[in-house]
């Protein structure tokens, strides 16, 4: 299938590109932009209006397969993925099994492919078992196609061997997505530490739980000149910490999610466990913070974090709830609201948060211009629309935002030259059991 | 008149009005109890269930009686030998009693939000008994119910609630209560055991106990758990009761005719000597009857002026 996406605004933070151009996709590939394109086979797509964007990677999701079917499965996510508006997502190594072995990762890898709508890019563990002992097999996993490593749900207690793994993964150029926490200081902790919890009787996790991670991790960075990625930034102390890392010239990149730029703990209040995530939706001064650092640049990716669970998961005492948000399909639409719409941030550099961002951590491929794969994320800026999760392809209904009104939506999802998603409806997929 | 909402889940959400209509209510019902037959048909017909996920005496049974001198049927599900057991989950074992046809149910949780949860997913009443660190809207009832019937009222009165506040459930429904009759409440323990965010709350906070008890017209003693010097939160029970226990000697601090509350149970020698706990201004006992009058008092409002 031969594509002219016409008149859409082309916006590529990779090659500092922002103009109404044509884009001629043929064979999975962006065979040429420019204007006045046409082609006698192509189906020609009027975009006026729309903005056109390298496809979007969302560098933090939990697709849950295998092991957690329930909540997710790769098919079900990849749906989700692509009804977001993202052409590839990163999928954390916390299944059942763990990927801390090459056939978790070959399991990925093969049903992403055969589901055939995202790319999936798999994360392996730091350790064996995220155990946080011995670090992974972490050349196999590399050999297996990782992209990064990770024991994201759980901190690395250990200094020594977050030193390690640090070090080791240089020999393959992997950065080292570090969940921040001291867990110590989040025992039987539900929601932020502060005015909320206090009034709600749960037990706090105070700012300080991350930000002692984040000031250990950075250190143990510039020790051995590793690739540091800071996974859902949440205070402003861990803000500061990356500054002042920056300034150090010390290697450590960051993002943010949706509901860390958005929502605050007063959402807590009814005790809806869809608001329970970790790290926990923290007070306005760091929703603020971290709000601020996605807009100057400090943190250079968004990401969703998503987290799926099933109903029965969710609806249950707040304090037996497991962590998470379902963010695939709302990531897009929360964050232009919040940061393009609301914020003043300009498209160019809030697309670079989904894509050159997240593909400078991850070594992937991002731009557009010819030669490259046409994997391609269109947005309508001006559209405005209410969250259903009802009407979620994620099996995880668990969103805080139901209800809540956006403005922003991807309307179109291209990968390899596939259109998989549009105004809303996801194209293909191959059906699979679960 | 009743009380506005379906559930009593908070302090919260009652009116200053209400909290008057149930502590007048209360004064009726304790007439009951004091009677040699303790009867009335008031919920003749009505099904009340306590349903407790925490071991407890007092509440439980509080709550057993006042339906029981109302003539409601009352059943007593305690966890341990429930389908809780095999797994079930709140919101179930919540719709099966409901099939079964109870107007009412009385939940006791150790987790902050579970009687909300009960609440959501029931048409039948929910009076919370307690969750977790977060609500314990009886008991608040029934201390100012027993401050009221001894000191005439609450404006004007310095209420010092001393102990563990971090994990208290009643130290938090009673400042809620207590600030909507117009008293002023001191927080006292601790800073292991006080929370953060008191300074956005309209309590006045101190460590030193004297500063608390100077001049309180009401010294609310809270119970100690030994689990909390085990989690490190002070080093010893010993150095505790040294710091933050009520003694004889302490108490001349307060006003002279300061009431001694504590929701019990008691550590004697702990966080209040026994020479405190039996003394003429210790009214701990008086709390247990009038707590049984404030659910009665409750359960009449809820269940039995409906349809009014």
């Amino acid at each position: 299938m031969e594509y002219i996406l016409q008149n859409g605004l082309v916006i590529d933070p990779q090659n500092n590109l922002e103009k109404e151009l044509d884009i001629h996709i043929r064979d999975g590939v962006i065979a040429e932009v420019g204007t006045g394109l046409s082609s006698p086979q192509a189906r020609v797509l009027d975009l006026r209006g729309r903005i056109v964007a390298p496809g979007f990677i969302d560098m933090h999701v939990h697709l849950r397969e295998p092991g957690g079917e329930a909540h997710e499965t790769i098919l079900t996510g990849c749906r989700a993925a692509v009804a977001g508006g993202f052409t590839a997502v990163a999928d954390m190594p916390n299944t059942k099994p763990c990927a801390d072995n090459e056939g978790v990762v070959e399991l990925v890898l093969a049903r992403s492919r055969a589901v055939g709508l995202a790319r999936v890019y798999p994360i392996g563990t730091i350790s064996k078992g995220q155990k946080g002992e011995e670090i992974s097999e972490i050349g196999n996993l590399f050999n297996a196609g990782i992209v990064a490593i990770s024991d994201d749900g759980k901190p690395v207690v250990n200094s020594e061997v977050m030193r390690h793994a640090l070090k080791y993964a240089q020999i393959f150029n992997l950065p080292v997505i570090s969940h921040c926490e001291d867990p110590y200081l989040t025992e039987n902790a539900q929601m932020h530490e502060g005015y909320w919890s206090t009034q709600l009787g749960l037990k706090g996790i105070p700012a300080e739980a991350e930000e002692i991670m984040v000031a250990r991790d950075i250190l143990l960075a510039k020790l051995t000149g590793g690739r540091l990625h800071l996974a859902h930034v949440s205070t402003r102390g861990s803000v500061e910490l990356l500054r002042f890392a920056r300034q150090q010239g010390i290697q450590v990149t960051a993002e943010a999610t949706p509901h860390h730029i958005l929502l605050t703990d007063a959402e807590v209040a009814g005790y809806n466990t869809s608001t329970k995530v970790n790290p926990p939706l923290r007070s306005e001064e760091d929703v603020q913070a971290v709000r601020e650092a996605v807009l100057d640049g400090t943190i250079t990716c968004l990401a969703s974090d998503h987290a799926p669970w099933s109903q029965e998961e969710k609806e249950q005492e707040y304090a037996k709830a497991p962590n998470g948000i379902s963010g695939l399909e709302t990531a897009v639409p929360v964050c232009w609201d919040t940061l393009v719409v609301k914020g003043g941030m300009k498209p160019q550099d809030f697309i670079a948060r989904f894509t050159a961002g997240p593909a400078r951590v991850l070594n992937l491929t991002t731009g557009i211009s010819p030669g490259l794969p046409a994997d391609l994320t269109v947005i309508d800026p001006q559209l405005v629309k209410k969250v259903e999760v009802s009407k979620f392809y994620s099996k995880g209904k668990n969103s805080p935002l139901d209800g809540r009104v956006f403005q922003g939506w991807p309307v179109l999802t291209v990968v390899q030259g596939k259109i998989v998603m549009q105004d809303g409806m996801v194209i293909g997929g191959r059906e699979q059991d679960a | 008149m009743g009380l506005k909402a379906k559930d009593l889940l908070t302090m919260e959400q009652l009116t200053p009005e209400e909290i008057e209509l149930i502590l007048h209510t209360a004064k009726e019902m304790k007439f009951i109890i004091k009677r040699d037959i303790k009867k009335v048909p008031t919920l003749r017909g009505k099904t009340f269930i306590t349903l407790f996920y925490e071991p407890s005496t007092r509440t439980r049974t509080s709550f057993e009686l006042a339906g029981k001198y109302m003539s409601a049927d009352v059943v007593n599900i305690s966890t341990a030998v429930s389908s809780v057991t095999k797994g079930e989950s709140l919101k179930d074992t919540g719709l099966t009693l409901e099939m079964m046809g109870c107007d009412i149910v009385v939940i006791r949780h150790s987790m902050a939000g579970a009687p909300q949860l009960l609440a959501q997913n029931l048409k039948a009443r929910v009076i919370n008994g307690g969750d977790g660190f977060h609500a314990h809207p009886t008991q608040a009832l029934l201390d100012m119910y027993t401050i009221k019937e001894k000191l005439g009222g609450f404006r004007g009165l310095k209420v010092a609630i001393i102990g563990d506040i971090l994990h208290s459930r009643v130290a938090r429904s009673n400042l809620q209560g207590l600030k909507k009759m117009g008293a002023e409440v001191w927080f006292c323990g601790p800073p292991t055991l006080l929370p953060k965010g008191l300074e956005q709350m309209d309590v006045k906070v101190t460590t030193n106990m004297e500063e608390a008890l100077r001049g309180a017209h009401v010294v609310m003693m809270l119970r100690i758990q030994l689990e909390r010097q085990k989690a490190g939160l002070f080093p010893s029970i010993r150095e505790y009761s040294q710091l933050y226990g009520l003694n004889k000697e302490r108490l001349k601090l307060a006003d002279k005719d300061a009431l001694v509350l504590h929701p019990g149970p008691i550590n004697r020698g702990v966080e209040i000597a026994a020479e405190v706990a039996d003394s003429v201004q210790s009214v701990i006992n008086e709390q247990v009857t009038n707590g049984v009058a404030v659910r009665m008092a409750l359960l009449y409002l809820m269940l039995g002026t409906k349809g009014e």
